[in-house]
C-alpha cells in the first residue's frame, strides 16, 4: 500500500471504530455512579480477610491467579529479552568506559540511593496496608540500584549487581509464588488458597498469604527489572560489532 | 485431592518447570535441560489426559482458584472450567509442545551463554499460557494468558536474532497482536461497566437477566473482544502478521504457532460467543452467523489464493493455515453443536498434519539451507522418507480419507450446508495441491527446472564444515542475505517490484550440516502425522469430541456448570464417516492431484498470475499497513454486527 | 450525561493507531502502541470511578466511613500496566536487533517480507 491508500484505509477504519465507540459509550452507566457490584463484593471480601488495601487483596488473594499469569508474563518477557539481546556471533564485548560525573550529581545520587532503597523495601512490605506492593516497590528497589550508574559509572553498577545472581533471584521469586500456591493444595485447600492465619486488621502481619505473595513478587520484579535493564545497558555500552563485519 | 483441584496445575507445572530451567540453566548441560523440559511438558499432558478421561458428559470439573467459590450466586474469584473442549485442547497443546521439544533436540548450535534451558523454558511458558487460556472461565484472566502466549510467541519468533527477517517478523507479530489484545481489553472494560462481572458465565448470566436484548454496548463489547481473538486466529484482515512470523520463526515454533496457537483464536471466539453472548441478552445468532461467515469465507479464499502463489515453503504453509482457519470459522458460523464437532475434529487433525508438514520443511532447511521451492527443485531426491511424509501430509491437507482432516472436513460440510461445501472442497484442494506441487518439484524433480543459471547459495557453504560456525560465516546479517537475493533466479524485489519473499539464504537451525535427517526430527514428524491419521481412524475418540462440542456450544449448560448445578445437555450422536462426505473428500483429493499435476506448467513458481499481484502487494511487510487494515477490520466487524 | 472520560479513552486508542500506522520510526511506533494501551487504563479507571469516592484502602479510613472507588478495575489496571511495560521492553529489544540487522528503524525501509 502506498501512503495515500494506507491513510484512506486507516481513516475509514478510525471513523467506523469511532462510531462504534460513541454508540457504546452512550449506553454506559453514568460516570461516577454508585453501582459497582463486583467492587462492593471485593471490598467486603478484603475486609473479611483482614486486608486493608483492597487492591492488594484483589491482586494477591481474590484474583491471585491473574497475578500468577502476570508474573509469568514478566518472567517470560525478561527471558525473551535476554534471548533476543544475547551477544550475537558477530559481536564482542568491550569494557565500558569510565565516566566523569559532576560532583553535585554524584552527591545527590549517592544520598538518594539508600533512601530510595529503603522506600522501595517499605512499599513492598506494606503492600497489604497502604497503596503499593510488590510490583511498585520492586521497581523502586531496582531504580535505587541504578542510581549507582548515575552517581559513578557503569563499571561500578556492574560490580554491585552481578546479573547472574539477579537472574537467579528472578527465578526464585517466580518459584516462590508457585510454591506458595501449591502450599494451599498440600494444606488440603485450593491452589493459591489463603489458608494462613489472617492476623490483626491494619498490622504488618495481616492478610495471611497476601504479604508473602507480595514479597515473592517484590523479589521477582526488582530482579527482573535489573536483568532487563542490564540487557539494554549492555547493548548500549559493552557490545560492539567485530571488526570487519558488514552490518 | 479431587479432580477440580488439579486444574490449576496444568498451568502451574509448566511455569514451575520453566522457572527451574532458567534458575538452574547456568549449571545444566543442554541434554539435561531438554530431557527435563520433555518430562514437564509430557507430565502436564498426562495430567490433562487423566482429567479428560474423568469428564463424563458435556461438563467437567470446575475449580474456583484460591477457593473463592461464590456465595449466593456472585463471587469475587476466578473460575477454571475443565470441560471436554478445555481439557482436550490442553492435552493437544501439551502433545504438540512435547513433539516440538523432541523435534528441537538437534536444534540451535549454541544456546545463549549460561542459558542452556532458555529454549525449552520458553516453550514451557508458552504451554502454560495456552493451557491457561483454554481452561479459564474468566474473561480478564483469558486476556492475561492471551498476553502471556503473545509475549512468549514474539520472543520465540525472533529467537534467531542474527537473521534480519526474523527480528522484523517478530516485531510485526508483536505490534499487531498487542493491538488486538488492547482492543480485547477495551471490550472487557465495556462489558464490566455494564454487568459488573468478569467471568464468561457471569457476564452471560447478567446480560440475560437484563431487560431487553443486546444493545450497541453489548455488540461493541463483543466486536472489541472478538478483535483480539480474530487477530490471533489470523482472520482477514487481521491476518497479516501470520505469514511474516511463520516464515521466520524456528521450525518447532512454527509447529506450535500454526498447529495450535492460531486455532486457539477460533476456540476463543466459539467460547466467547456460546458462553457469554448466545443468550437472549447477547448477540443475536443471525449477527454472529453473518460475522463468522463473512470472516471465514474471506479468510479461506485469501489464504488459498496466497498459498498457491508462494515459493517460500514456510510461508506457503502459513497461508494454508490461514485458509484452514477460514474454513473453521465458516463451519462455526452454522452455530450448531454438529458444526462445533466438525471444527473440533478438523482442528485436532489439522494440528497434527500441519505440524508434521512444518517438520518436513525444517529437515529441508537444515539439509540444504533453503526453503525456496525453486532453489530446492529436484534436490530432495535423497530424502525419500521425508518426501513421502511431506506428500502424505499434502494429501491429508487436501482431505484424503481416512485422515482426521477428511473426517473433519466432511462433518463441517454437512453442518455448514451446500454453499459452504463448494468452498471447503475448493480451498482444501488448492492448499493440498500447493503442498503436492512443491513435493513433486522438490522430492521428484517434476516439472520444469527453474529457469536461469542454477544458483545454490548455501550449497557451497554446506560442505564439510567445522563443528561450529565460525564468527565470520555465522554472522549472516542483512548484507549476506541481500547478496544471495541479488544472485537469485527470481528478479529481485527491488529490480522489478515483484512483491515476494524468496526462501533462499535462510540460516539452518542445526549445528553442523545434516547429512541425513536426525532421528529426533523424523520421530516427531511421523508421530504428528500419525496423530492426524488417528483422529480419523480411532472411533473411540469421536464420542469424546462430540461431548466436548456439546459442552462448548451450550450456553445454559456452561453457566449452570460454573454456578455449581451441572445439567447434562442432550448428547448429540458421535460423528462418523458418511458416503457423501467420503466422496467429497476424494473429489477434493483428486482435484488437488490434478491441480498439482498441471501446476508445473502453469506456474511452477516461475510465472505468476498477474491478477493476484495486487493481493500479494497488499502483504507488504509494512507494520503501518497492517495496523491500518486491523483498524478497518474492527470497523468491518462493527458493520457486520448491526 | 458525562461522556468525556470515555471519549478520552476512545480518542487515545484511535490516535495511537494513527501514530502507529503512520510512524516513520520503530521506537516511535512502540511508543504509539503504549498510547493505544493507555486508552485501556483510562477506560477501566473511568468505569470504576465513583463520585466523591476515595481510594479503596482502609489503613487510614475506617471501613464504611466514605464511599470508595471500584478496587477491581484498579487491580486490573495494575496488571495491565505490568503487561504493557513487559511487552514494550520486548518490542524495544527487537527494535534494537532490527537496527543492527537492517541498519534502519524506518518501517518504510524494511522490505524483506513481502507477498
Amino acid at each position: 500500500m502506498n501512503k495515500t491508500v494506507r491513510l484512506w484505509v486507516l481513516g475509514v477504519g478510525c471513523a467506523g471504530v469511532a462510531l462504534l465507540f460513541v454508540g457504546a459509550f452512550r449506553r454506559l452507566p453514568e460516570f461516577g455512579g454508585s453501582h459497582h457490584p463486583y467492587g462492593a463484593r471485593a471490598v467486603a471480601a478484603a475486609l473479611h480477610r483482614h486486608t486493608a488495601n483492597v487492591v492488594s487483596s484483589v491482586n494477591f488473594d481474590q484474583r491471585s491467579f491473574d497475578t500468577l499469569g502476570e508474573q509469568a508474563i514478566l518472567f517470560g518477557a525478561v527471558l525473551g529479552t535476554v534471548v533476543v539481546l544475547r551477544q550475537a556471533r558477530d559481536e564482542r564485548r568491550v569494557p565500558p568506559e569510565p565516566a566523569v560525573v559532576a560532583p553535585t550529581v554524584r552527591r545527590y545520587a549517592l544520598v538518594s540511593l539508600p533512601l530510595t532503597l529503603l522506600v522501595g523495601l517499605y512499599v513492598v512490605a506494606h503492600g497489604q496496608l497502604s497503596p503499593g506492593g510488590g510490583f511498585q516497590g520492586g521497581l523502586v528497589v531496582a531504580t535505587a540500584l541504578h542510581l549507582l550508574y548515575v552517581a559513578v559509572d557503569y563499571r561500578a553498577l556492574e560490580r554491585l549487581r552481578p546479573v547472574p545472581v539477579f537472574a537467579l533471584a528472578d527465578a526464585f521469586g517466580d518459584v516462590a509464588y508457585l510454591l506458595l500456591g501449591l502450599a494451599g493444595l498440600f494444606a488440603g485447600a485450593s491452589f493459591l488458597a489463603n489458608v494462613l492465619p489472617l492476623g490483626t486488621f491494619n498490622t504488618l502481619a495481616s492478610g495471611g498469604l497476601v504479604p508473602l505473595l507480595n514479597a515473592a513478587i517484590g523479589i521477582e520484579v526488582a530482579s527482573a527489572a535489573v536483568v532487563l535493564l542490564a540487557q539494554f545497558l549492555d547493548q548500549a555500552l559493552e557490545l560492539v560489532p567485530r571488526e570487519g563485519e558488514h552490518r | 485431592m479431587t479432580a477440580e483441584r488439579i486444574l490449576p496445575l496444568l498451568v502451574a507445572v509448566p511455569l514451575l518447570g520453566a522457572a527451574l530451567l532458567v534458575g538452574a540453566g547456568r549449571w545444566l548441560p543442554r541434554y539435561t535441560a531438554d530431557v527435563f523440559g520433555l518430562f514437564v511438558s509430557g507430565g502436564t499432558g498426562a495430567l490433562a489426559v487423566a482429567q479428560l478421561v474423568g469428564v463424563r458428559g458435556a461438563t467437567g470439573p470446575v475449580e474456583w482458584v484460591a477457593g473463592w467459590r461464590p456465595e449466593g450466586g456472585s463471587g469475587v474469584g476466578i473460575v477454571l472450567v475443565g470441560d471436554g473442549a478445555g481439557l482436550g485442547l490442553a492435552a493437544l497443546i501439551s502433545a504438540l509442545v512435547t513433539a516440538a521439544l523432541v523435534y528441537s533436540r538437534r536444534f540451535f548450535d549454541e544456546p545463549p551463554p549460561g542459558q542452556a534451558g532458555a529454549f525449552p523454558a520458553l516453550l514451557l511458558l508458552f504451554q502454560a499460557g495456552m493451557c491457561g487460556f483454554v481452561l479459564t472461565g474468566d474473561l480478564f484472566n483469558a486476556f492475561v494468558f492471551f498476553e502471556l502466549m503473545g509475549v512468549i510467541a514474539y520472543a520465540l519468533t525472533g529467537y534467531r536474532v542474527e537473521e534480519a527477517r526474523a527480528v522484523q517478523g517478530a516485531l510485526t507479530f508483536g505490534f499487531v497482536n498487542s493491538l488486538g489484545g488492547y482492543a480485547t481489553l477495551l471490550g472487557i472494560g465495556l462489558l464490566y461497566a455494564r454487568t459488573g462481572e468478569l467471568g464468561f458465565a457471569q457476564i452471560g448470566a447478567a446480560l440475560d437477566a437484563a431487560a431487553g436484548g443486546g444493545d450497541a454496548l453489548v455488540t461493541t463489547g463483543f466486536a472489541l473482544v472478538a478483535t483480539g481473538l480474530l487477530v490471533k486466529a489470523a482472520a482477514v484482515p487481521f491476518h497479516f502478521w501470520l505469514p511474516d512470523a511463520h516464515s521466520v520463526a524456528p521450525t518447532p515454533v512454527c509447529m506450535l504457532l500454526s498447529g495450535v496457537m492460531v486455532e486457539l483464536g477460533v476456540y476463543g471466539i466459539a467460547r466467547l460467543y456460546w458462553a457469554t453472548f448466545a443468550g437472549p441478552g447477547g448477540v443475536p445468532a443471525a449477527d454472529a452467523h453473518r460475522v463468522l461467515l463473512v470472516q471465514g469465507v474471506l479468510t479461506a479464499v485469501l489464504g488459498a489464493v496466497m498459498c498457491w502463489q508462494q515459493r517460500h515453503l514456510k510461508r506457503l504453509l502459513a497461508f494454508s493455515t490461514i485458509a484452514h482457519t477460514g474454513l473453521f470459522l465458516t463451519a462455526l458460523s452454522a452455530l450448531t453443536p454438529e458444526a462445533a464437532t466438525g471444527v473440533g475434529v478438523y482442528l485436532v487433525a489439522h494440528a497434527g498434519v500441519k505440524a508434521a508438514l512444518f517438520g518436513c520443511v525444517g529437515v529441508l532447511l537444515d539439509r540444504f539451507g533453503s526453503v525456496d521451492e525453486r532453489e530446492l527443485h529436484g534436490r530432495g531426491r535423497e530424502l525419500r522418507f521425508v518426501g513421502v511424509l511431506f506428500a502424505v501430509g499434502g494429501l491429508a491437507l487436501a482431505g484424503l480419507p481416512p485422515f482426521g482432516t477428511a473426517l473433519g472436513k466432511a462433518l463441517c460440510e454437512e453442518a455448514a450446508g451446500p454453499g459452504a461445501t463448494v468452498l471447503f472442497v475448493a480451498v482444501s484442494a488448492v492448499t493440498g495441491a500447493a503442498v503436492l506441487r512443491t513435493a513433486a518439484g522438490v522430492f521428484l524433480g517434476a516439472g520444469e527446472p527453474p529457469a536461469g543459471p542454477p544458483h545454490f547459495p548455501r550449497a557451497a557453504a554446506r560442505g564439510p564444515r567445522t563443528e561450529h560456525r565460525s564468527a565470520a560465516t555465522g554472522g549472516r546479517g542483512a548484507g549476506e542475505s541481500g547478496t544471495s537475493d541479488e544472485h537469485d533466479t527470481a528478479p529481485g524485489p527491488e529490480q522489478e517490484g515483484e512483491p515476494e519473499t524468496t526462501g533462499s539464504g535462510e540460516e539452518p537451525e542445526t549445528a553442523g550440516p545434516v547429512t541425513r535427517a536426525p532421528d529426533s526430527m523424523l520421530v516427531a514428524t511421523t508421530a504428528l502425522l500419525a496423530g492426524g491419521l488417528a483422529v480419523g481412524c480411532v472411533p473411540a475418540l469421536w464420542p469424546h469430541l462430540a461431548h466436548a462440542a456439546d459442552g462448548l456450544s451450550d450456553h445454559s449448560a456452561y453457566i449452570a456448570a460454573v454456578f455449581g448445578s451441572p445439567e447434562t445437555p442432550p448428547a448429540s450422536t458421535a460423528p462418523n464417516w458418511k458416503v457423501s462426505g467420503v466422496l467429497l473428500d476424494l473429489l477434493a483429493t483428486l482435484l488437488a492431484l490434478v491441480l498439482a499435476r498441471t501446476a508445473p506448467r502453469i506456474t511452477a513458481g516461475t510465472r505468476r498470475a498477474a491478477w493476484a499481484r495486487p493481493l500479494r502487494r497488499l502483504h507488504s511487510g509494512h507494520v503501518g499497513d497492517y495496523v491500518a487494515c486491523t483498524v478497518a477490520g474492527m470497523a468491518l466487524l462493527g458493520l457486520l454486527l448491526r | 450525561m458525562n461522556l468525556l472520560p470515555f471519549l478520552c479513552a476512545g480518542w487515545l486508542f484511535l490516535v495511537g493507531c494513527y501514530a502507529l500506522a503512520t510512524s516513520r520510526n520503530l521506537i516511535h511506533a512502540v511508543g504509539a502502541l503504549a498510547v493505544c494501551q493507555s486508552s485501556t487504563y483510562v477506560l477501566l479507571l473511568a468505569v470504576g470511578y465513583r463520585s466523591g469516592g476515595t481510594a479503596p484502602v482502609f489503613s487510614d479510613v475506617p471501613p464504611g466511613a466514605r464511599p470508595v472507588v471500584d478496587p477491581v478495575v484498579q487491580a486490573l489496571t495494575l496488571t495491565d500496566v505490568v503487561v504493557g511495560a513487559t511487552v514494550t521492553a520486548l518490542l524495544l529489544a527487537l527494535v534494537v536487533q532490527i537496527a543492527k540487522r537492517h541498519g534502519t528503524v524506518d518501517p518504510d525501509e524494511l522490505r524483506e517480507l513481502r507477498g
